[in-house]
C-alpha cells in the first residue's frame, strides 16, 4: 500500500528531472552567475592578499598604520601575473586617476631594492602620503561591491563613500528603452485588437490566411525581416516612392535609421505576441453574447463597447505585457534600422559584455532590466486578479 | 401523460377559443410565406404561422427541423430569403434586432460574465437610456420577483444553472418586451428543476400576459406550457394545434410518432357511416375509428392507437377488440409496459398498476373505443397536412 504512491512519486520526479536539470544548467546557473559577477569585485584583492587582510582594520582616517604599508610592499614584491595585475591597476585607476603611474613606479622601486631593506613609500612617491590613495585601496578590497549597480543607473561613490551622480548615458538609454517599448506596445495593441477581432470573427480560409500573415514574421529570420524593412523604408524604397508618386510628399521621408524605423520594424515583429493572446481570449467568448446584447437593445457599437471590449481586455493586458517585456530586450533591430540615438539598453549590455569584457557592468545592467521586468509582471499578476476572476 | 392532459384540458379549451377569436381579428406575429435557405439547403420552407397577442406557442421538432432558425429570424439574427414577417401590423424583417424590443432567452443563457447579476439585468434598461435610479428600482423589483435579490452582486459564474436561468429570464423581461423568445431555455437543467421552471414560466406568462414563442425538442415541455404547439419537420409545420389536438388527434404519421408513443397499423377504408369509418387492417383485423376528416372508401390509411388507450380484458367487450397474447411485461414503476402479439400485428399497451395483467404467454383481449383510434392519411407529400 505505502510502497506504490512513493514509487509513483519517484517516477514522477524522474520524469521531470531532465527539465529541472536543463533549467538549472541553462537558466538558473547563468542567471546567478551574472548577478554574482555584477556585485563581485575580487580583482585587487586577488593580487594584494596581504594588503587586503591588513587594511580591513584601518579606520580610514589619516594614514594607515605601518603594518598596512608593509603588507602592500610585500604584495608588490611578490611576483604576480601580468594580466591580473593589469586588471587590478585599471580598477584602482578608476577610483583615483593617477593610481596607474603611482603603482608602476612604486612596484619597480620596491622590486629594485633588496628584500631586507626597509622601504619608505612616501619617499618613493609623495602621493603615498595622501589619505585618498589609501582610501581608494581600501574601497577596492571588499569582495562585494555596488559600484556596477550604481554605475548602471549613472551613480557612483565619491571618495567619502557617499552616492553621487556620475557622468554616463545609462539613464538616458534606460528611459529611451522603456519609451520605445511602451510605444511599440501601444501600437501593437492598436493594430492587434482589431486584427484579432477580425480573425476571430472570420471562418475557414480567411481566418487561416489572417493568422498565417501574423505568424509569418515569427518564422522568418530576424535579419531577413529587418533587411526587408530597410529595403521598404529607405529613401529610394517602395514606400517613399509610392508616397511621392501619389503626391502626398515631395521629398522622401526619413523613415529608416531613426526612431520611426525602429518602431515600425519592432511593431511588425512583435505583433504576433499581441494578436495571439487576444485571439485566444476572443475565441473563448461565447458566440451568443453579441446577439444577446443586440436583443437587449444594444446597437453594434454599444454591444462592442459594453460586452466585447471588456471581455477582450484580459487578452490585451497579457499581450501588452508580453510585447513590452520582449521589446525591452531588443538589440538587433535597433542596431540595424536605428540611428545612434535609438540604441537600447541591450546594445549597452552587448558593448560591456563583448566590447570591453566588463562582465560586472553587463551583469548589473541585465540585473536592473530583470528587476524591472519582474516588478511589471507582479503588477500584472495583481491586476489580473481583479474581482472579474473571482470564482472563475 | 394522457391523464394530466385530460385534467388540464378544460381551461385550455377556453383559452384556445379566445385565441382563435383574437387571431381572426389580427395576428400579432405573422410569418407570411417565409423561406430561409442556407446555400442549397432549405431550412425553413414557405412557413405560414400566425400568433395571437398573449399566446404561448411552442415550436417543437427534432434538431435540424428549422425551429431555431424561425426564432432567430423573429429576433433579427437571421433574415428570411423570401417572405415577410409582421409584428403588430408592421413588417420587421429589415428592422435591426436591437430595435425589435423582443426579450430573448438563449439556450446557454448568454449572461455577460464580466457583469454582476444586477448589471446583467440592468443592461437592457441602460441601453434604453433609463435613468440610474429608476433602472435600479426596476432591477430590484424584477430580482425580487424571481427571488434572486440576495444574489444581485454575484457574477454569473457563481450561480447555479437554475439561478442563471432565472437571471436570463429576468433580463429578458425587465424592459417589458412585446414578445419573449425562448430557445430551449430549460435544456441544461436537471429534470426536477426543469419541471419546476416549466410551471414557473407558465405562471409568469399568464400573470404578465406575455406573448411567448418557445423553441424546444422536449415534447412534455411543449405539452405542459403551450397554448398551441407547432410541430416542425424538415422546415415545414406538420401540425399546428392545441396540446390535446396534437396528442389526441395527430394528423400525420410524423406527429403521431414524434409526440408520445403510438401503435400504428396500415389498412384500407372499407365503409364510412355516421362519422365512423371501418378499416380493414392488412393483418386482416377490422377496426372502427371516429372520423376527424373526410376519407375516401378504398383509400389506404393509417390507424393510430395510443398505448394507454388499450384496455386489456379477459373477455371481448364493445368497440374494437383484438385478441392478443402477452409476449413481455416491462415494469416501469407507475405502470406496466405490456408487449402484445395479435393476429399479424404487434401492440404495446400501457397498463395501470391496478389492472391485473396475465403472465407472458397468457391470452387477453385488447379493447378500444372508435373515438380512441385516429385515422391518418399515409405520407405522400410530407407536411401537406398543415
Amino acid at each position: 500500500m505505502s510502497g506504490s504512491p512513493a514509487r509513483a512519486r519517484v517516477s514522477a520526479l524522474l520524469l521531470v528531472a531532465p527539465l529541472f536539470l536543463f533549467l538549472a544548467a541553462f537558466f538558473v546557473w547563468p542567471l546567478v552567475m551574472m548577478i554574482t559577477v555584477s556585485v563581485t569585485d575580487g580583482t585587487v584583492r586577488q593580487v594584494m592578499p596581504e594588503t587586503a587582510s591588513a587594511i580591513g582594520a584601518w579606520d580610514g582616517s589619516g594614514l594607515p598604520p605601518k603594518e598596512v604599508q608593509d603588507a602592500l610592499i610585500a604584495d608588490l614584491r611578490a611576483p604576480s601575473e601580468q594580466m591580473a595585475f593589469g586588471d587590478a591597476v585599471r580598477r584602482l585607476n578608476s577610483e583615483v586617476s593617477g593610481f596607474r603611474t603611482l603603482l608602476s613606479r612604486t612596484t619597480s622601486a620596491v622590486r629594485d631594492l633588496p628584500p631586507d631593506q626597509t622601504v619608505d613609500l612616501a619617499g618613493i612617491d609623495p602621493r603615498w602620503g595622501e589619505g585618498r590613495y589609501w582610501q581608494a585601496l581600501q574601497r577596492a578590497m571588499p569582495n562585494y561591491t555596488d559600484r556596477n549597480l550604481l554605475a548602471a543607473v549613472d551613480l557612483k561613490r565619491d571618495t567619502e563613500g557617499s552616492i553621487t551622480a556620475d557622468v554616463s548615458a545609462n539613464r538616458v538609454i534606460m528611459v529611451r528603452t522603456f519609451t520605445i517599448a511602451a510605444l511599440v506596445t501601444a501600437l501593437c495593441a492598436l493594430i492587434g485588437l482589431p486584427y484579432a477581432m477580425i480573425a476571430a470573427a472570420s471562418t475557414g480560409w480567411v481566418r487561416n490566411v489572417l493568422l498565417l500573415a501574423v505568424l509569418l514574421p515569427l518564422w522568418t529570420s530576424l535579419l531577413v525581416r529587418t533587411a526587408s524593412w530597410v529595403i521598404l523604408l529607405q529613401n529610394e524604397g517602395l514606400i517613399n516612392k509610392a508616397l511621392i508618386a501619389v503626391g502626398i510628399v515631395d521629398q522622401p521621408l526619413q523613415l529608416i535609421f531613426n526612431r520611426t524605423g525602429v518602431v515600425i520594424a519592432m511593431t511588425h515583429v512583435l505583433l504576433p505576441f499581441m494578436v495571439l493572446p487576444i485571439y485566444s481570449v476572443l475565441l473563448g467568448i461565447p458566440r451568443n453574447l453579441m446577439p444577446a446584447a443586440s436583443s437587449l437593445g444594444a446597437s453594434r457599437l454599444r454591444a462592442f463597447w459594453h460586452v466585447l471590449l471588456p471581455m477582450a481586455l484580459p487578452g490585451v493586458a497579457s499581450g501588452s505585457l508580453l510585447v513590452f517585456m520582449v521589446a525591452l530586450g531588443y538589440y538587433i533591430t535597433p542596431a540595424l534600422v536605428g540611428g545612434a540615438e535609438d540604441q537600447m539598453i541591450s546594445s549597452v549590455i552587448a558593448f560591456f559584455a563583448t566590447g570591453t569584457a566588463n562582465w560586472g557592468m553587463a551583469g548589473a545592467l541585465g540585473l536592473i532590466l530583470l528587476v524591472t521586468t519582474t516588478a511589471l509582471y507582479l503588477v500584472y499578476g495583481r491586476l489580473s486578479r481583479s474581482p472579474n476572476m473571482v470564482g472563475a | 401523460m394522457g391523464q394530466r392532459l385530460e385534467r388540464a384540458s378544460r381551461p385550455g379549451n377556453v383559452r384556445a377559443k379566445a385565441i382563435t377569436r383574437r387571431l381572426r381579428l389580427a395576428p400579432f406575429i405573422h410569418f407570411d410565406q417565409v423561406t430561409k435557405s442556407f446555400g442549397p439547403l432549405r431550412v425553413v420552407d414557405q412557413l405560414d404561422l400566425q400568433v395571437a397577442k398573449g399566446e404561448f406557442v411552442s415550436l417543437l421538432g427534432p434538431s435540424g427541423s428549422g425551429k431555431t432558425t424561425i426564432l432567430m429570424m423573429l429576433a433579427g439574427f437571421e433574415h428570411p430569403s423570401h417572405g415577410a414577417i409582421w409584428l403588430d401590423g408592421t413588417r420587421i424583417e429589415n428592422l435591426p434586432s436591437h430595435k425589435r424590443n423582443m426579450g430573448v432567452v438563449f439556450q446557454n443563457y448568454a449572461l455577460f460574465p464580466h457583469m454582476t447579476v444586477a448589471e446583467n439585468v440592468a443592461f437592457p434598461l441602460v441601453m434604453r437610456g433609463v435613468g440610474k435610479r429608476e433602472a435600479g428600482e426596476r432591477v430590484a423589483r424584477a430580482l425580487d420577483m424571481v427571488r434572486l435579490a440576495h444574489l444581485k452582486d454575484r457574477r454569473p459564474s457563481q450561480l447555479s444553472g437554475g439561478q442563471q436561468q432565472r437571471v436570463a429570464l429576468t433580463r429578458a423581461l425587465v424592459f417589458e418586451p412585446t414578445v419573449v423568445l425562448m430557445d430551449e431555455p430549460l435544456g441544461a437543467l436537471d429534470k426536477q428543476l426543469r419541471e419546476h421552471m416549466q410551471l414557473e414560466l407558465r405562471d409568469l406568462h399568464r400573470t404578465l400576459g406575455l406573448t411567448v414563442i418557445f423553441v424546444t425538442h422536449d415534447q412534455s415541455e411543449a405539452l405542459t406550457m403551450s397554448d398551441r404547439i407547432a410541430v416542425f419537420n424538415r422546415g415545414r409545420i406538420e401540425q399546428l394545434d392545441t396540446p390535446e389536438g396534437i396528442y389526441d388527434r395527430p394528423r400525420t404519421r410524423f406527429v403521431a410518432e414524434f409526440i408520445g408513443e403510438t401503435n400504428l397499423f396500415e389498412g384500407v377504408v372499407q365503409r364510412v357511416e355516421d362519422g365512423i369509418a371501418e378499416v380493414a387492417l392488412t393483418s386482416g383485423v377490422g377496426v372502427r375509428a371516429a372520423l376527424l376528416a373526410p376519407v375516401e372508401v378504398g383509400a389506404p390509411i393509417l390507424a393510430s392507437v395510443r398505448p394507454e388507450r388499450l384496455h386489456l380484458q379477459g373477455e371481448a367487450g364493445a368497440g374494437n377488440v383484438i385478441p392478443v397474447t402477452v409476449t413481455d411485461n416491462v415494469y416501469q414503476g407507475d405502470h406496466l409496459r405490456t408487449h402484445l402479439a395479435g393476429p399479424g400485428l404487434d401492440l404495446v399497451a400501457k397498463v395501470q398498476r391496478r389492472v391485473p395483467v396475465g403472465p407472458v404467454g397468457s391470452t387477453a383481449f385488447a379493447c378500444f373505443e372508435p373515438s380512441e383510434c385516429t385515422l391518418i392519411a399515409p405520407d405522400k407529400a410530407p407536411g401537406s397536412a398543415s
